[in-house]
C-alpha cells in the first residue's frame, strides 16, 4: 500500500471564515440534534407533551380571564355610580361640577340630573304623584351619574369614588354595582395567580428539559470524552445539547399552541349556543398572532435556557480520563 | 519535539507513576516507550496530551511548556497532536467517514475540504472502500486503522499512540506499525507506547524502557 501524497493530504488544516464556520456548524449541529429527537420518537414526544401541557395551561387560563374581562366590559353601564350632591347646592354649581368631573381622564361621561328632573321622574315612576304634590319643597338633591372610563381597574374606580366622595359639594357616593367590582377584583386575583402559576410552570419546564438533557449527556458521555480528547472545546460539545433543548422547546410551544386552539374550537359551539339563549352577541376572542408567537417563543426560550443550564454545568465536569 | 525535564507524577494516595524522568524526542523521530503495565507509559502520554499535569518538572512539546497552557487553551493544544488509543475510541453511532471527519469538524474545516481530507486519510490506511460502513462491522485491526486515520487527518506534526497494537494479533500489529513508519517517513514525529518488544526490534526504532516510573535504558541494544 503506497502512501498517497496528494496535495489535500499534505496541505495544513485551514479553517474557512469565522462567520461561515459558525453558521455552518450551528446548522449541521441543529439538524443533528433534530435527527436524534426523531430517532427516539416516543420519549421525545413525551417530553414535548409535558412542555406543551405546561405551556398550554397558563395560556388558556389567560385566555379565559381575557374573555371574562371582555364580557364584563359589556356591563360598562353597570359600573356607573350615583353622586348625590348637598341639598343646598345651586343647579348651576351642580352642572359646573358635572362638567368638571366629565373632563377627568378616568371618567367617560357625567350625566347631571337636577333635583327638579329627579322629582319629575320619581313622580312619574313611583305612582306617588299626588302625594308628592303636597310637599312644600323638593326633598331630592341634584345627582350626577358618573360613568368611569374604560381604562379603569376596580382599584382605580374605588379611588375615583373616594375622591369624588371627598369633594365639599358631595353628600354621598352610592355604588349600586358592588358585585361588578367584586367580579373585577376576582379577575385581578385570578390574573395575579395565573402569573405566579405561569412562573412556577416555567420553572418546571426548565427542570424537565434540564433533566432530559442531563440524561442525554450521561448517555453520550463516551462521545463527549472522545471529542474532548480530539480537541473539542466546551462550547463545541455543549452545542448539540443546546439545540436539543431548542427543539424540545419549539415543538412543545407549537403543540401548546395547537392545544389552546383545539380547546377554543371545542368551546366555540357551546358558547355560541349560550349566546343564542341570551340573545347576546357574545363571541370568544381567540389568540392574537402575537400571543400565539409568544407561547412558542416562551417554549423556545425555556428549552434553550434549561439545556444551557444543565449542559454548562456538566460539560466542565466530563473530562477525558 | 518532546522534552521532559525531571518530570514526576504522583497520584492521590501516594502512588508515583513517574519519578524524575528526563526524555528527549527529536523532530521526525519515531520512538517507542516500553515497560510493564504500570511502568508509567500511559502516564507519560497523558502528560503530553495534557489529560493530566505533572506533579513536578517540565513537559515541553513543540517548544511549548505545557505548564503554561491554560485550561481554556487545552482544546486548541490537543488539536495539534494526533492521538491513537488502544481501544480505538471510535464512535459506533456513525459511519467510518464521520469518525475520521470528527477532528476536522472540531477544527471548523469546510465541509467540502473535510470530505477530501477524510478520503485521503482513509486511503493512507487502506480503508477507503469502507468509509460508509459502521465501525462495528470492521475487524479489530481495521478499527485501529480507522483510529489512525482519525489521528492523522489533521496532519499533526506529532502523533502519540498508547498500546495501539495491544488488542491485535502479530500480523495486524506489524501492519499498524508499518503504517506508523510511513507517516514517520513523511516527517511526522511519533511516540508509541507498546510492550511488544519483538515487534519493535523488527522496526529498528529507538526504544525507551520505563520501569516503576524510571528510565531503564534509552539504548536500542540495552536488552540484548
Amino acid at each position: 500500500m503506497a502512501l498517497t501524497r496528494n496535495a489535500d493530504a499534505v496541505a495544513p488544516v485551514r479553517a474557512s471564515g469565522p462567520v461561515s464556520i459558525w453558521a455552518t456548524r450551528h446548522a449541521s449541529t441543529s439538524i443533528g440534534a433534530l435527527g436524534r429527537l426523531f430517532r427516539q420518537p416516543f420519549s421525545s414526544l413525551m417530553i414535548v407533551l409535558v412542555i406543551a401541557v405546561t405551556l398550554a395551561l397558563p395560556a388558556s387560563i389567560n385566555l379565559v380571564i381575557q374573555n371574562a374581562r371582555a364580557l364584563s366590559g359589556s356591563w360598562d353601564n353597570a359600573l356607573d355610580f350615583s353622586v348625590y350632591l348637598k341639598r343646598d347646592l345651586a343647579v348651576a354649581d351642580a352642572e359646573a361640577l358635572g362638567k368638571l368631573l366629565g373632563q377627568r381622564a378616568d371618567v367617560d361621561s357625567v350625566e347631571v340630573i337636577t333635583a327638579t328632573a329627579a322629582l319629575a321622574e320619581f313622580k312619574q315612576q313611583s305612582g306617588f304623584g299626588d302625594a308628592l304634590e303636597q310637599l312644600s319643597e323638593n326633598p331630592l338633591p341634584h345627582t350626577l351619574i358618573v360613568r368611569p372610563g374604560a381604562g379603569n381597574t376596580s382599584a382605580s374606580i374605588g379611588l375615583l369614588q373616594e375622591e369624588i366622595g371627598n369633594l365639599p359639594e358631595v353628600e354621598i357616593v352610592q355604588i349600586d354595582t358592588d358585585w361588578v367590582q367584586r367580579f373585577h377584583a376576582i379577575l385581578d386575583i385570578a390574573r395575579q395567580a395565573m402569573v405566579i402559576g405561569a412562573a412556577l410552570l416555567g420553572l418546571a419546564i426548565v427542570v424537565v428539559i434540564g433533566n432530559t438533557i442531563r440524561l442525554d449527556i450521561e448517555n453520550r458521555r463516551d462521545e463527549i470524552e472522545v471529542t474532548k480528547l480530539l480537541g473539542a472545546t466546551n462550547a463545541f460539545v455543549r452545542r448539540p445539547f443546546l439545540w436539543s433543548g431548542f427543539w424540545y422547546g419549539l415543538f412543545g410551544g407549537l403543540m401548546a399552541l395547537a392545544l389552546v386552539l383545539l380547546g377554543l374550537h371545542l368551546l366555540e359551539g357551546p358558547i355560541s349556543r349560550l349566546a343564542g339563549l341570551y340573545q347576546s352577541n357574545l363571541a370568544v376572542s381567540s389568540l392574537s398572532v402575537e400571543e400565539g408567537a409568544a407561547i412558542v417563543a416562551v417554549g423556545v426560550t425555556l428549552g434553550w435556557f434549561g439545556s444551557w443550564l444543565t449542559a454548562a454545568r456538566h460539560m466542565r465536569r466530563i473530562e477525558p480520563r | 519535539m518532546i522534552h521532559l525535564e525531571n518530570v514526576s507524577k504522583r497520584y492521590p494516595g501516594g502512588q508515583e507513576a513517574l519519578s524524575g524522568l528526563d526524555l528527549d524526542v527529536e523532530k521526525g523521530e519515531m520512538v517507542f516507550v516500553t515497560g510493564h503495565s504500570g511502568a508509567g507509559k500511559s502516564t507519560l502520554l497523558r502528560l503530553i496530551a495534557l489529560i493530566e499535569r505533572p506533579t513536578s518538572g517540565q513537559v515541553i512539546v513543540d517548544n511549548r511548556n505545557t505548564r503554561r497552557v491554560k485550561r481554556r487553551k487545552i482544546p486548541a493544544y490537543r488539536r495539534q497532536i494526533g492521538m491513537v488509543f488502544q481501544d480505538h475510541k471510535l464512535l459506533y453511532d456513525r459511519p467510518v467517514s464521520d469518525n475520521v471527519a470528527l477532528p476536522l469538524i472540531i477544527a471548523g474545516v469546510r465541509h467540502r475540504d473535510a470530505i477530501r481530507r477524510v478520503r485521503a486519510a482513509l486511503d493512507q490506511v487502506g480503508l477507503l472502500h469502507k468509509e460508509k460502513q459502521s465501525p462495528e462491522t470492521l475487524s479489530a485491526g481495521e478499527q485501529q486503522r480507522v483510529g489512525i486515520a482519525r489521528a492523522i487527518v489533521t496532519r499533526p506534526k506529532l502523533l502519540i499512540a498508547d498500546e495501539p497494537t495491544g488488542n491485535l494479533d502479530p500480523d495486524l500489529s506489524l501492519e499498524v506499525m508499518r503504517i506508523f513508519r510511513r507517516f514517520n517517513e513523511v516527517g511526522v514525529t511519533l511516540l508509541v507506547a507498546s510492550h511488544d518488544i519483538a515487534l519493535i526490534d523488527r522496526l529498528g526504532c529507538r526504544r525507551i524502557a520505563l520501569e516503576n516510573g524510571h528510565l531503564q535504558a534509552a539504548e536500542h541494544d540495552a536488552w540484548l
